[in-house]
């Protein structure tokens, strides 16, 4: 059986597992991935929070980023929190940087600036009834995206969380709350 | 820079966030930009700007102490990756300088020379995040206690000598082994034997883990030692000399470049750290590494990892 794929290759993929498990989900089901078997075994994948240029550089080095565009391409869903929405953003602003360029939209990374300004604060998402507590940790936004994104969340006007299809970006980082609604939504992807 | 904050941005829950964010990763000693973008470059997850690698504040002596503000606000604005600055164990006015700084954690190291003889600072008093070194469980509490969002084995900083680190790792990691086996109505006396809260004792025993991320540093110079830390439990690594005082016999442009070969391997060790055919590939080439100082010629008072309370 198919499992839920969380990219190891750096950040907190740890918090992932452990707010699926929080869902529901049993340990089983879950697998880190690293390399392409993993990425073989999953139908879904979530790229956690993390630094950008880290994880560009190893899944470009490695191989895998190609291997995950590739399955991007047949329809696998992806979400990426923070980092991971950076990773799957087709363009960053004011940088030269290797991405997966998945997702039609333009990042600002470290959009709020230094980590004396991260912040937690309620977030409508679209879809669901009640807001959530969104956690930005020196956080990107969205500043520009394509007529093919649905913009699910903003925040003092700044698009923080969006939808394309079967891929999904947050600013934010549910994975740190004890909230799981969004990782079960992702699973009806 | 001065926006006022906004609310809620002293939680607990974003400090450690931050450090979450790191796991996996490599954070490297840098002096100046051309070192911080080669830093960035090979991948590292974060950088730690000061004025002189441990190596070189070994071999200068004299009082160590914060870096000139200047900078460390050229490396921020040279990277895009978090930048880390060290104040004085104890320092708390440093460690507001660096605050108002805007830097994304401060170390309260061992590595400066210390301005307080029995109190760290009070780290839940600040916004930004703090790390502090630890060589057993019982330090490492009593900085969590303070506030630190994150641990780091101290090792012995600047020698490029792993035995310190591995030292601090195994003990820490034994000890939490020996908590966790224990009875509840045994922490107590361990609480006391440890020098450290009862609560953190019973967190430490519930998660298997220390309360907050634990890193290592402190004499890493090779992807071997970096891979070797994190097979003791380490969650990410410091390298403070090992990548810049490494190739030092080279000519400029060549020890750069040797330099950068070095961060980017030590990068990909620790991702792959699991993995010893991975690591033999990763291994190679990669010239001449930081001489370096054996641990056991180094008398007690070069000794920096005895400094903190």
């Amino acid at each position: 059986m198919p499992q839920i794929g969380v990219l190891a290759v750096q950040g907190d993929f740890e918090k992932h597992l452990e707010a699926f498990v929080r869902a529901g989900v049993a340990p089983s089901d879950l697998r880190e991935v690293r390399v392409q078997e993993d990425l073989d075994a999953v139908d879904r994948l979530v790229i956690p929070g993390g630094e950008s240029t880290t994880v560009g550089l190893l899944l470009q080095r490695f191989g895998l980023g190609e291997a995950i565009q590739a399955r991007a391409q047949d329809g696998m869903p992806i979400w990426g929190t923070c980092m991971g929405m950076i990773m799957l953003a087709n363009r960053v602003e004011g940088r030269d940087q290797w991405t997966l360029g998945l997702l039609d939209i333009t990042v600002k990374r470290n959009a709020f600036g230094a980590q004396v300004h991260s912040f937690e604060d309620a977030v409508e998402v679209k879809g669901l009834d009640e807001p959530v507590m969104g956690v930005f940790i020196r956080a990107p936004i969205v500043t520009a995206y394509g007529s093919g994104v649905d913009v699910l969340s903003t925040y003092e006007d700044k698009v923080v969380a969006v939808r394309q299809g079967h891929l999904l970006g947050t600013s934010f980082h549910p994975e740190l709350t004890t909230d799981t609604r969004l990782h079960e939504w992702f699973l009806t992807f | 820079m001065n926006t006022l904050p906004k609310a809620n941005t002293k939680t607990w829950r974003e400090k450690v966030g931050l450090a979450e964010m790191l796991k996996g990763g490599v954070i490297m000693d840098v002096v100046n930009v051309e070192q911080a973008k080669i830093a960035e470059d090979a991948g590292a997850v974060a950088v730690m700007a000061l004025e002189r690698v441990p190596a070189d504040i070994r071999k200068d002596g004299g009082v160590a102490r914060m870096s000139d503000p200047e900078m460390i606000l050229g490396i921020k604005s040279a990277v895009d990756i978090p930048v880390m600055a060290k104040c004085r164990i104890g320092h708390f006015v440093e460690a507001e300088i660096l605050e108002a700084l805007e830097v994304d954690f401060i170390d309260e190291s061992e590595v400066l020379t210390p301005a307080d003889h029995a109190n760290h600072v009070d780290k839940h008093a600040f916004t930004v995040p703090f790390v502090c070194g630890a060589r057993n469980l019982g330090e490492a509490l009593r900085r969590c206690a303070e506030g630190a969002a994150m641990i780091r084995t101290k090792g012995e900083a600047g020698t490029g000598d792993v035995i310190e680190a591995v030292r601090h790792m195994r003990t820490i990691m034994g000890e939490i082994r020996e908590v966790q086996n224990a009875r509840e109505d045994e922490l107590y006396v361990l609480a006391k034997e440890h020098q450290a809260p009862i609560e953190l004792l019973r967190d430490v025993k519930a998660l298997g883990k220390l309360p907050v991320p634990n890193f290592s540093a402190g004499g890493i110079a090779t992807p071997a030692d970096a891979a070797l830390m994190m097979k003791l439990g380490a969650e990410t690594v410091f390298v403070g000399s090992g990548i810049f005082k490494s190739a030092a016999s080279l000519s400029d442009s060549e020890r750069l470049k040797s330099q950068a070969r070095r961060a980017r391997a030590i990068v990909e060790s620790v991702l792959f750290y699991k993995d010893a055919r991975k690591l033999a590939e990763i291994s190679r080439n990669l010239g001449e590494p930081m001489v370096g100082i054996n641990c056991s010629t180094l008398s007690d008072a070069d000794r920096l990892a005895e400094r903190g309370w």
